[in-house]
């Protein structure tokens, strides 16, 4: 997918980004003798949203998961909203609850419908009441699109409305942080846009966004900052505009020339 | 053939207590074989050390030891259980029959995607709450047919009782057979439609779980 070359992106005003919410400190994970993630440094602010994108095997998908200890890591520390990742157990559940994750496949519990997959965390985690998290739900999935769909299994839905609603499970326990796994990669072409509209509209809204991606034109209509990745290392660190334009790593223009010329 | 009718009183009598062991023992398995299950996939490694320790030790143990450690060896370590030889039964019977029902669920909780356990941990729920909640349900259809295969299996294990003077329906057919030298091969005859009731019972009862589950599916 080409960026629009009319972005409409105000440009990303730093000043009103809040206080760090995320912040990886020297991470370091292996797989066996793949060294997926070197020492990697980041810092998330509340308000801002990042984009990852590298080529695949660069370890950025292994970032995000680590960042809600999907997958521990070796060396380093990441802590949210000052908060260390705690060891297994309720501390990280807690945790977890305060990080909403979008996963390529959308994993969608495929025994309870739509309106429970919204509903399960907040009745669930949170002790919310079960008419309040229904009432949000519906709310929610009015938001994403799907409201009239909130009885029905996840199999009946289309790829794009399943990625919705597990968008909607995510915002149901009103997290700090969203990340986004490659979130359109499993998807039809057709359906990619319906997606990267509700994270639009969820970027405008102002979450804190950590997202995987290869869809260059949503790096450039919402990301504060892009965070080019290579070989488990974070290679160039740059606002979108400038980036794309003017990357200063080979590694950089390598990727974008491979990404960009269709 | 005459033998079956005759002692149709003893052969309800042996049947009822083979059911009821079967019964019992089922029950305290499933329950304990659930929490061997759980153990084993935790993300504690003690607990997944134990359990995987428990089934191999306990399936990989003929069950007619079983008994013998449960009736002549625990005692002399001290442990005295307060019970009659069909207690003893049901206890080896379950200690038995709960690893092999650890390993039927455990089938099916691998059967459910990893990313469905991911997506549960995702939004806040704890470990249990996983299991519980997202995984179990899921996991109910595929296990069915491997655990009505442990349960057959302890319907007819019950039998080995009869050999520590628990008067079941194989036990009642050793008597018989005694009693009754000339007519050895009906009496046994009796006690086999004894266990076909009880396991094709079983077998028919799964079938229907099955295709209830499979349409609300």
């Amino acid at each position: 997918m080409a960026p629009e070359q009319t972005s409409t992106s105000p440009a990303p005003d730093l000043t009103t980004m809040g206080e760090p919410l995320v912040v990886l400190d020297g991470v370091n994970k292996h797989f066996g003798a793949l060294h997926v993630l070197q020492d990697i440094n980041l810092t998330v602010h509340r308000g801002e949203v990042v984009v990852i994108i590298g080529p695949s095997g660069s370890g950025k998908s292994t970032l995000c998961r680590a960042i809600n200890r999907l997958e521990t890591i070796d060396t380093g520390t990441i802590s949210i909203d000052g908060q260390p990742l705690p060891a297994e157990g309720k501390a990280l559940a807690r945790l977890r609850a305060d990080v909403g994750m979008v996963f390529q496949s959308f994993n969608l519990f495929a025994h309870k419908t739509v309106l429970e997959n919204v509903t399960l965390g907040p009745i669930k985690a949170k002790g919310v009441k079960r008419s309040a998290a229904r009432e949000d739900a519906l709310r929610l999935l009015d938001r994403v699109g799907v409201a009239n769909q909130a009885e029905k299994l996840p199999a009946q839905l289309s790829g794009g409305q399943q990625q919705r609603v597990a968008i909607a499970r995510a915002l149901a326990m009103q997290p700090k942080v969203m990340l986004f796994d490659e979130p359109t990669s499993a998807l039809d072409p057709e359906m990619i846009n319906e997606v990267l509209d509700v994270m639009v509209s969820l970027a405008r809204d102002g979450m804190t966004m950590i997202v995987v991606t290869h869809e260059m034109g949503f790096a450039r209509k919402a990301a504060h900052r892009v965070v080019f990745m290579d070989g488990g290392q974070i290679v160039e660190e740059a606002d979108p505009e400038t980036f794309f334009t003017a990357p200063r790593s080979d590694r950089a223009k390598d990727f974008l020339s491979k990404i960009l010329t269709h | 053939m005459d033998v079956i009718a005759d002692n149709l009183p003893a052969y309800l009598q042996g049947f009822s207590l083979t059911l009821r062991l079967t019964l019992y023992a089922g029950g305290l398995a499933l329950a304990i074989g659930l929490v061997l299950a759980a153990m084993r996939v935790s993300p504690l490694r003690p607990m997944r050390g134990f359990a995987a320790t428990y089934v191999e030790l306990l399936r990989n143990t003929p069950l007619t030891l079983v008994f013998f450690f449960i009736i002549l060896v625990a005692p002399r370590f001290g442990v005295l259980l307060p019970l009659d030889f069909i207690g003893f039964a049901v206890v080896a019977l379950t200690l038995y029959t709960a690893a092999f029902v650890c390993e039927a669920i455990r089938s099916g909780i691998n059967s459910v995607g990893i990313g469905q356990a991911e997506a549960a941990r995702a939004i806040g729920l704890t470990f249990g709450q996983t299991l519980n909640q997202v995984i179990l349900p899921q996991a109910f259809r595929t296990v069915i047919p491997p655990l009505i295969n442990v349960f057959i299996a302890l319907a007819k294990n019950t039998s080995v009782a009869a050999g520590f003077g628990v008067v079941d329906l194989m036990g009642t057919g050793r008597r018989l057979a005694t009693a009754n030298p000339g007519g050895v091969t009906w009496v046994l005859v009796g006690v086999a439609l004894g266990y076909l009731v009880i396991t094709i019972t079983l077998g028919a009862i799964a079938a229907q779980v099955e295709r209830k589950v499979a349409f609300t599916r």
